[in-house]
């Protein structure tokens, strides 16, 4: 791989042993991944901030880090709510380890926000055309898809080397030959909110790591941002896709070809409801991935001057609920919970929840698996009549 | 014997060698407490990698195995070297984060290096010598 001058005296230890740790972090996987140069990024998402995730092993490699970001970074979610943590059945011991973390973070000038949506809380992030190094699944194929910019999913140390180099390697989903479409899925009759979420969770079991192209002529009004974010974020779990495209609707690809066709009608996104009923449901978790002040507004209007009588988490960037206090409120005054930093996939707290009822095609993939527990799928006022008890 | 091989992770280390032609998961595979391989399915199962020139295909599994072989590092538990056919980011990761010389591209002979025979990995200079 060609590294400038000035990479080179990093590489070889001329600016200290992490930066030199760092870019050999750069260097090895671009060498492994055949990248001919780094590029410099406009921001970094840092996954591995879960202390359920990483344990005392990532622990103790953040913590011996030293150095500052060099480009802005922020993080991933955490394992739990940064100040509410007792409330949603933390105990002390993870609680401490996973502030450990934070802290460790914080030291290298890492901006604590953790959220799977950097794009909803902050505008100069990401823009068409950017390089970036992402790490959240749903936040990569976001930013790839909708915004149009340019990012692999990191893994923590990579993501880490980037922000503290301010550079990635120039390989995958940074290159036009990547981001050509693998599958043209054609979707019959019309979608709406979770729909999003069972058609990802659908496509994503099918084209696995491939680039699908979506033709949704039925549809009777163009898709949302969060109608977006959910269909990204379901197919980035249920198969691990970190780009799409949707005719009309997200920047185009760099050309079509003779892309492998499958198509889905109304059918087969029933059948996704049918296979995860909502019997035996015992909590109801929205935020997945964390809700835009939109999405809370919604709820909010569903849930005002109601009490549930189900536990139900809420689950958000700090950013976003602390610029909406008035809607926050609202959702406690219910009895729902408004949780920040964390959500359902990533804390621990969740395993203690039983079967939950969820409307997000990404809590559906991951919450068997990475919580132990059941899940139910179903749109946002099915999960609220649930959790009124009206269902 | 001598071989040229391609730098991962820089610095040069030698000890006896512990081969196996199967891949390895860092998180799972391996307890970080102790060193040892104590996946039964593996064919490694019950060996300490510990001060070992590990000789591998490379890498499998959950990227949380880079921290894994940091843990393992600290406590002294680490391979004093490793040898890959081809490193994929895993490994390469956690044995950069690590210093712990890495070198991978070499034939498939390397697989056939009786373990125990002292082996020296000289990533700096690009050569195993055994």
């Amino acid at each position: 791989m060609y590294l400038s001058r000035e990479e080179e005296a990093i590489y070889q230890g001329e600016k200290g042993e992490t930066l030199r740790r760092m870019m050999e972090i750069l260097v090895a996987l671009g060498d492994s991944y055949g990248a001919e140069k780094l590029v410099p990024v406009r921001s970094v998402q840092i996954a591995g901030v879960s202390y359920k995730n990483i344990g005392q092993a990532g622990l103790e490699w953040i913590s011996d880090l030293r150095g500052t970001v060099a480009v802005p970074s922020i993080l991933n979610p955490a394992g739990m709510d940064l100040c509410r943590w007792k409330e949603m059945g933390i105990d002390e011991d993870f609680a401490e380890k996973q502030q450990q973390v934070i802290d460790a973070y914080r030291k290298l000038g890492v901006a604590i926000d953790c959220t799977c949506t950097p794009y909803q809380i902050y505008d100069s992030l990401a823009g068409p055309g950017d390089h970036l190094a992402w790490s959240e699944s749903s936040a990569v194929s976001y930013a790839n898809s909708v915004i149009g910019a340019r990012t692999n999913r990191e893994g923590g140390p990579s993501a880490l080397a980037a922000a503290l180099v301010g550079k990635t390697a120039l390989y995958g989903y940074h290159l036009d030959e990547n981001r050509r479409p693998t599958h043209r899925i054609e979707v019959e009759g019309d979608l709406r909110g979770s729909d999003y979420g069972a058609l990802g969770f659908l496509v994503g079991g099918m084209v696995r790591d491939g680039v699908p192209f979506f033709r949704l002529p039925g549809l009777q009004a163009q898709p949302s941002r969060k109608d977006l974010k959910a269909l990204g974020a379901s197919m980035a779990a249920s198969g691990s896709v970190a780009l799409y495209y949707v005719e009309d609707v997200t920047p185009a690809p760099p050309s079509l070809g003779e892309e492998e066709r499958i198509c889905l009608g109304r059918k087969d996104i029933d059948e996704v409801y049918a296979a995860h009923p909502s019997e035996g449901v015992r909590a109801v978790a929205l935020g997945c991935p964390h809700c835009s002040a939109t999405e809370l507004e919604r709820i909010a209007r569903l849930l005002e001057g109601r009490k549930v009588k189900k536990e139900m988490w809420v689950c958000t960037a700090r950013k976003t609920a602390e610029q909406n206090p008035h809607l926050v409120r609202i959702i406690e005054e219910s009895g729902a919970r408004v949780y920040c930093d964390t959500c359902m996939v990533v804390s621990p707290a969740s395993e203690r929840l039983g079967k939950i009822m969820v409307n997000s095609g990404k809590a559906l993939a991951y919450l068997p698996g990475l919580a132990g527990v059941k899940v139910g799928l179903g749109s946002l006022e099915e999960c609220i009549d649930l959790a009124l008890g009206r269902r | 014997m001598k071989i040229k091989c391609h730098r991962v992770a820089s610095g040069r280390a030698s000890g006896p060698a512990l081969v196996s032609g199967q891949a390895i998961s860092f998180l799972g595979n391996v307890n970080p407490e102790t060193g040892v391989v104590v996946d039964p399915a593996h064919e490694l199962f019950g060996e300490s990698i510990a001060g070992k020139v590990l000789v591998f295909p490379g890498g499998k599994g959950s990227t949380v195995g880079s921290y894994v072989i940091y843990q393992l590092q600290k406590r002294g538990l680490a391979p004093a070297a490793m040898i890959n056919l081809i490193s994929e980011p895993i490994v390469a990761v956690g044995a950069v984060i690590s210093g712990i010389p890495l070198v991978d591209r070499v034939g498939e002979e390397v697989l056939r290096i009786k373990s125990g025979t002292i082996v020296d990995v000289d990533a700096d200079r690009e050569l195993v010598q055994f």
